[in-house]
């Protein structure tokens, strides 16, 4: 077994009174594209911001790169190498396209051109706009925008929230095969979707989540086959 | 040439009000509130400097030093005492911490140095200069205001668009959430932003009082109520806003005051706000969110 990169082990999220998080446990090893899937409001981004340090656990407790992440500041958890590309996106909107991608450069202090040149080669459509601001960008474009800006930090974790989120089919194909050529060419990815089928077609691992909890965990190509999976997620 | 004279003097008042403005329209962008005790703030650095070059006899460009130095300090430690605790409240619960600050500060300084006016005396003297044969005449200080408030104006928008620090401000004003998952700080963020507020509010405290040269403890309110005025008739939120909005409301209080009446001059410069929030409700350059989806 390789190295793993991310530990949760049995957190619990509150949001006020609300239970949101319930003892959820998983790992993601090293080079592995791991997907949470689930319903809308099954907790997947609310966990997602809790590795990220946005949230809180009130108990249990999340380890990156054999680190304890507890009382780890935000800003401090992307230095260590772990990005999120939010939901929705959330690209600087008024910022240029460049700008954006310096913004995701934050946490670095060289190598920052050849960084962008990487960026762009991945995304063409992103280097001829560059001089855009990042309103102006189509729906696919910004998904492509906040993935490149998240890779400028350069992650040996990347997490995506719902990168298909309002895209039509083709573009949600065309972000797919981004993430695949990413794995291949060795990143580690968290990926949470409610695009159950095409999640579970690319990850190496996924756990399905329910109302705050994990119920079902497998290859990615088990679950595709589940029949509890295809009932629930992939329409019969 | 009486024209020219008093449009001279509107800009440099509206350069005053364009410096206070920008503390304003900052503090906003960032942290999402109105900082009403800015205002206090000016008025603080204005005593500093009076202190330190009418009692203690110090390089007057050393005390306007010294006095951004302090009101840097000042503006760090009201954010982290008085706002930060309060970073997820309802935006009332900051509005009236704000006012509560700025009696705070007026009160602080009312006991202090006491309601007796100070005669605050002019950082570079009472001389001008004389052009076209002495038609127009243009005081030192008017010159200086102008000049600084340029200066700041060429610097500060270099550092808003060209720095990481200045880009990190912008990304912090649009979304913080997003900002912090970039690894930026905005904690710092925002205690940069109102250092760097409060110490334009310190060069305003000595450029207002060279002008107009009683110094009190509520000499800073009405100058920074308009200054708060200018920033929303700019666009709040707005660097060039803040700069434009500023100089306007210089220009037409001191045209209102000439030809209008000197009485009415105030009604006349709230009545334009009113006119122009109607016509532009985000203000003059305020952002008109475009974004596709």
């Amino acid at each position: 077994m390789s190295e793993s990169v991310l530990k949760v082990e049995n957190i619990n999220v509150y949001y006020g009174s609300i239970h949101a998080i319930k003892g959820i446990s998983f790992e993601v090893y090293e080079g592995e594209i791991v997907t949470l899937i689930g319903a809308n409001g099954a907790g997947k981004s609310t966990t997602l911001n809790t590795i990220s340090g946005l949230l809180h656990p009130s108990t249990g407790s999340i380890s990156f790169l054999g680190e304890s992440l507890a009382k780890v500041q935000p800003h401090k958890i992307v230095e260590k190498g772990l990005a999120q590309v939010p939901e929705g996106r959330r690209v600087f909107a008024q910022m240029t396209v460049q700008e954006n991608l310096e913004m995701g450069a934050y946490t670095q202090n060289s190598g920052i051109n050849e960084d962008l040149e990487k960026v762009y080669s991945l995304f063409p459509r992103l280097k001829e706009r560059m001089r855009q601001t990042a309103g102006t960008l189509s729906g696919g474009e910004q998904q492509m925008l906040a993935m490149g800006r998240a890779l400028m930090s350069r992650p040996k974790l990347l997490m995506l929230d719902e990168p298909s989120m309002g895209l039509a089919p083709i573009l949600v194909e065309q972000i797919f095969d981004i993430i695949a050529d990413l794995h291949r060419t060795g990143a580690t990815i968290l990926l949470v979707e409610q695009n159950a089928q095409m999640a579970l077609s690319i990850a190496n691992r996924g756990y399905v989540m329910e109302t705050g909890k994990i119920t079902t965990t497998g290859t990615g190509q088990e679950l595709l086959a589940s029949e509890e999976v295809r009932k629930a997620y992939l329409g019969g | 040439m009486i024209f020219l004279n008093f449009f001279i003097s509107g800009i440099s008042l509206g350069s005053i009000y364009a410096i206070i403005a920008l503390g304003y329209t900052m503090v906003y962008g960032i942290a999402k509130m109105l900082n009403f005790a800015h205002g206090d703030v000016i008025m603080i650095g204005a005593y500093v400097c009076f202190y330190a070059f009418a009692r203690y006899h110090l390089n007057p460009f050393l005390g306007v030093a010294a006095a951004m130095l302090i009101c840097t300090l000042l503006g760090i430690i009201v954010e982290r005492l008085a706002y930060k605790p309060l970073r997820q409240a309802p935006s009332l619960a900051v509005l009236i911490t704000a006012i509560g600050m700025s009696y705070f500060l007026q009160n602080t300084a009312l006991l202090m140095w006491s309601s007796n006016p100070k005669v605050f005396p002019s950082i570079i003297g009472r001389g001008s200069f004389r052009l076209f044969d002495g038609a127009l005449s243009v005081s030192h200080i008017t010159a200086l205001t102008i000049g600084v408030c340029l200066v700041i104006m060429i610097v500060l928008s270099l550092f808003i668009s060209k720095t990481k620090m200045g880009k990190a401000m912008r990304a912090c004003s649009e979304d913080k959430g997003a900002a912090q998952l970039m690894g930026i700080n905005v904690n710092a963020t925002i205690s940069m932003t109102f250092a760097i507020g409060s110490g334009l509010a310190a060069v305003a405290g000595a450029l207002l009082c060279s002008a107009y040269p009683t110094l009190m403890p509520t000499t800073g309110a009405l100058p920074g109520i308009k200054a708060f005025t200018a920033a929303v008739f700019g666009g709040i939120g707005s660097i060039p806003g803040a700069f434009l909005g500023g100089l306007m409301l210089g220009v037409i209080e001191i045209f209102a005051k000439a030809y209008i009446s000197s009485q009415l001059s105030d009604a006349v410069v709230f009545g334009v706000l009113i006119i122009v929030l109607l016509v532009k409700p985000a203000g003059l350059l305020g952002k008109m969110t475009q974004e596709k989806v």
